[in-house]
């Protein structure tokens, strides 16, 4: 008998209003967070707008020294996990530490951090050979993410199997994956898995600067994230988290605890294709998407919603949207898809983790949440996008798709759990 | 039942040489491939010795193209994959391209590379920034480019769990192989000896300061005072046991058994997990003991006892032989445990165990029979491989020699 893997708890960081309720009132609400960068002087950049958190380390209850000590994304972990904890009701003080893991996802890690340490220990670049006068001694954890996981893992007493899972943009989806194998092998009885990335820095703003991913609108900054519409021109960048409470189905009865959703299947593929690039076809997020919604035991005629990974990039909307016809058939045309992009911008990592929350909420809520800034769809994007409005509907099966560098092409199928 | 993980191709690229039978050679005569660090002036750093690479030509082996665009680590893993994948002998149309996949473990990114952008972007501004840094530095690197450059599209993956994290990428790729994929190349890469990298590495305090390479890096030694940290990895291709009959690959061994736990919080009063690490795998495996222990070797005191203390309780008194050959040639991150497993087959092929390098007096009470000063000639059919991450990562894997039962899957 297959073991059922379930979420229970979920805590989120999203541009916008923080926590899990305010996001997902900007996202039923068709709000838009995206603003002119304020977290650095963003004058010299091509893209000049992201998704950034009005995050408040004191507010959020972390002590000095965690201030002083971790990373800006590690920050948003912990916090993010807390909140997931509390709201499974789960106590990890009751638990056998062994039967409970971390899991985390990020793109590029403690990039925040990194940027700061360099520009004191290069004096803003003049030093090639550096001067260990300076060096902090949490560097170490900047440049060795991981440290990422462990901070969750000691907040919560995890001393089962913890690990970060870096696959770029599908890590939020990656990341859940992991974990959902380890409950449903039976190695742990609940994980903490999420995603965390807070890029929003100058080095990876240049970083999508030099290629054109990110949009270089300049007006209209809260609506400058627009999938699938025909004057798109990038992506968002932004930052955030999202966390959640993985348990295997039985135990989480047992406690009687509320369930969001099951996950009943996961899979990733590459394209082997090109770093940055995407063949038009989709076949490979096709390919992702078939065995997780083989592993579910999903039909595609049965999915209620698809949650895209619809970044505002000319070549990510359209593969996608071939994707989707390719694996669901005629199917693609009727049932709603929507990319929660267009109204908290592009987390990296993090954002699929996001997704996974938005996925959820939807299901518990009854509501579709929309397309933001979807006025004049590229014609070659012919779904229905569900355009600035929310939708309430009975969702039973939702599909959440993430697409990254690296060629990276994750699909995951939650299911509704009566 | 579930597919058997054969390992039936695999490549290193570690200080210690840059082919298998040159890493061997090096590794049986418990050489030091430690030395003052090259490629920038150190001298003015606390830290002088490090594990490098001599003589990597990278040009040599990748088409053109592909250099502008990476890092040397990421040159390190794609030319070690080409050559674990050529022994693997798999011809075009063998196997479907979804059923290969690629899993890495990478813990520092690109170091090198992102260093020079960082430097362009402070001091020339962001028009100057290379349009490859957006995937150069980022951790999954690795995985995307070689899964590229072989045509792989399988299941991927890329984990960090500092030095753990090479572990943990096989056993996810052996997941993979039970899941229904036939083929996943797997292992782990690290390389970060650019000035801010090699600084960086050092800000926890547990690299050796010491200047004489036959002195810097003795795991377990009484005078130990630090490790050398390192440059590489290694490249191991998994195939399920079925296809590899199928298709006649002799196998090196069987990836037969993993887990992964991770250490309390310092100061809480809780024991280390790594014992629990040790018996999970074992049991995974389903042997009850094991031939030979590739040790972690911290080289940092508390961490050497923590160690010697969970194999003595497993394996009793001096039960087990236990072996570090990294003493020779430095931790070498997220590549530090798939170049142990890849030696752990090696020790298993020629029945004989390396030896630790550099360490001479262990204390009687670790309760450890390390093997030193010479390689041990005796049978090795398994091989218990640990390999810990800085902040409390343990990750324990088994490797089988492939026996008549190995393949049958």
């Amino acid at each position: 008998m297959t073991r059922r893997v379930v979420i229970t708890g979920i805590g989120v960081r999203a541009p916008g209003g923080l926590g899990t309720k305010a996001f997902w009132e900007l996202i039923a609400a068709g709000a838009t967070a995206t603003r002119p960068i304020s977290l650095f002087d963003a004058s010299g950049f091509r893209s000049q707008v992201a998704g950034e958190c009005d995050f408040d380390p004191d507010f959020e209850g972390l002590s000095p020294r965690q201030q002083r000590r971790l990373d800006r994304a590690t920050q948003f972990s912990v916090v993010c996990a807390r909140d997931a904890i509390e709201d499974s009701g789960l106590d990890p003080g009751q638990l056998d530490p062994a039967t409970l893991g971390v899991t985390i996802g990020s793109a590029v890690g403690a990039a925040t951090s990194l940027e700061r340490e360099y520009l004191v220990l290069s004096d803003s670049g003049r030093h090639w050979v550096m001067n260990e006068d300076h060096l902090s001694p949490h560097m170490f954890d900047y440049l060795v993410p991981s440290a990422m996981p462990r901070e969750v893992a000691w907040e919560i007493g995890a001393e089962g199997p913890v690990t970060m899972v870096s696959t770029g943009c599908t890590s939020g989806i990656d990341a859940v994956g992991y974990a959902v194998d380890l409950v449903r092998s039976g190695t742990v009885a609940a994980m903490i898995a999420g995603a965390s990335d807070t890029p929003v820095s100058p080095i990876v703003a240049a970083c999508f600067d030099a290629i054109k991913a990110t949009t270089p609108r300049l007006d209209e900054p809260e609506r400058a994230s627009r999938p699938f519409d025909a004057s798109r021109n990038g992506f968002v960048l932004a930052e955030g988290a999202a966390m959640f409470v993985v348990e295997e189905y039985e135990h989480a009865r047992k406690r009687g605890a509320e369930i969001y959703a099951e996950v009943a299947g996961y899979a990733t593929r590459c394209n082997a294709y090109h770093m940055t690039g995407l063949r038009v076809d989709g076949v490979e997020m096709a390919e992702a998407i078939d065995v997780a919604l083989a592993q579910a035991r999903m039909r595609p005629d049965e999915l209620d919603y698809v949650n895209a990974h619809g970044s505002g990039t000319k070549q990510n909307d359209r593969h996608e949207t071939a994707a989707f016809k390719r694996s669901l058939g005629d199917h693609a045309y009727r049932v709603p898809v929507s990319s929660i992009k267009s109204m908290v911008g592009h987390s990296l990592g993090a954002i699929g983790s996001i997704e996974i929350a938005a996925s959820a909420l939807a299901i518990t809520h009854g509501v579709v949440p929309p397309t933001a800034n979807l006025h004049e769809p590229d014609p070659e994007c012919d779904l229905d996008y569900v355009p600035l409005e929310a939708r309430e509907a009975r969702l039973d099966n939702v599909l959440t798709v993430g697409s990254g560098f690296g060629g990276f092409q994750s699909a995951m199928a939650l299911r509704a759990v009566s | 039942m579930s597919e058997s993980a054969q390992v039936v191709g695999m490549g290193v690229a570690a200080p210690s040489g840059l082919s298998v039978e040159d890493h061997w050679a090096a590794v049986l005569a418990g050489r030091t491939s430690i030395g003052p660090v090259t490629g920038f002036d150190a001298s003015g750093y606390p830290v002088r010795l490090a594990g490098q690479i001599r003589d990597f030509d990278a040009e040599a082996h990748l088409p053109k193209r592909l250099l502008p665009q990476s890092d040397r680590v990421t040159r390190l893993a794609l030319v070690t994959a080409a050559t674990a994948l050529a022994g693997a002998d798999v011809a075009d149309g063998d196997l479907d391209s979804f059923d290969q996949g690629v899993v890495f473990a990478n813990a520092q990114g690109g170091s090198a590379f992102t260093h020079r952008e960082f430097r362009k972007l402070w001091t020339k501004g962001p028009a100057e920034v290379s349009v490859y840094e957006s995937f150069a530095w980022f951790y999954a690197v690795n995985t995307g480019q070689v899964s590229i450059r072989h045509g792989m599209r399988g299941p991927c993956g890329a984990l960090v769990a500092e030095q753990a994290g090479g572990l943990d990428a096989i056993s996810l790729a052996r997941r993979r192989i039970r899941e229904g994929a036939r083929l996943m190349v797997t292992g782990g890469f690290d390389s970060a000896f650019d000035p801010w990298g090699f600084l960086a590495q050092s800000a926890h305090g547990r690299l050796s300061r010491a200047a004489d390479p036959r002195r810097a890096y003795r795991p377990f030694d009484r005078a130990v005072n630090g490790y050398v940290p390192g440059e590489g990895g290694a490249v191991l291709v998994l195939e399920a046991g079925s296809s590899a009959r199928r298709r006649d690959a002799p196998s090196h061994g069987e990836i037969a058994g993993h887990a992964a736990t991770f250490d309390p919080r310092p100061g809480s009063g809780r024991p280390s997990t790594l014992r629990r690490a040790i018996e999970l795998a074992m049991a995974d495996a389903g042997v009850s003991t094991v031939d030979v222990v590739f040790a972690d070797s911290a080289g940092v005191p508390e961490l050497d006892r923590i160690e010697a203390a969970a194999i003595e309780d497993v394996f009793g008194r001096r039960g087990v032989p236990v072996t570090a050959p990294k003493a020779g040639f430095g931790r070498l991150g997220a590549g530090g445990g798939p170049v142990d497993v890849l030696t752990a087959l090696l020790s298993i092929r020629d029945s004989v165990i390396p030896p630790t390098p550099h360490t001479t007096d262990v204390p009687d009470d670790y309760g450890l029979d390390l093997v030193l000063d010479a390689p041990r000639h005796q049978r090795v059919e398994t091989a218990l491989v640990l390999a810990r991450g800085y902040g409390g990562f343990n990750s324990a894997l088994v490797v089988r020699g492939n026996a008549k039962e190995g393949q049958d899957g």
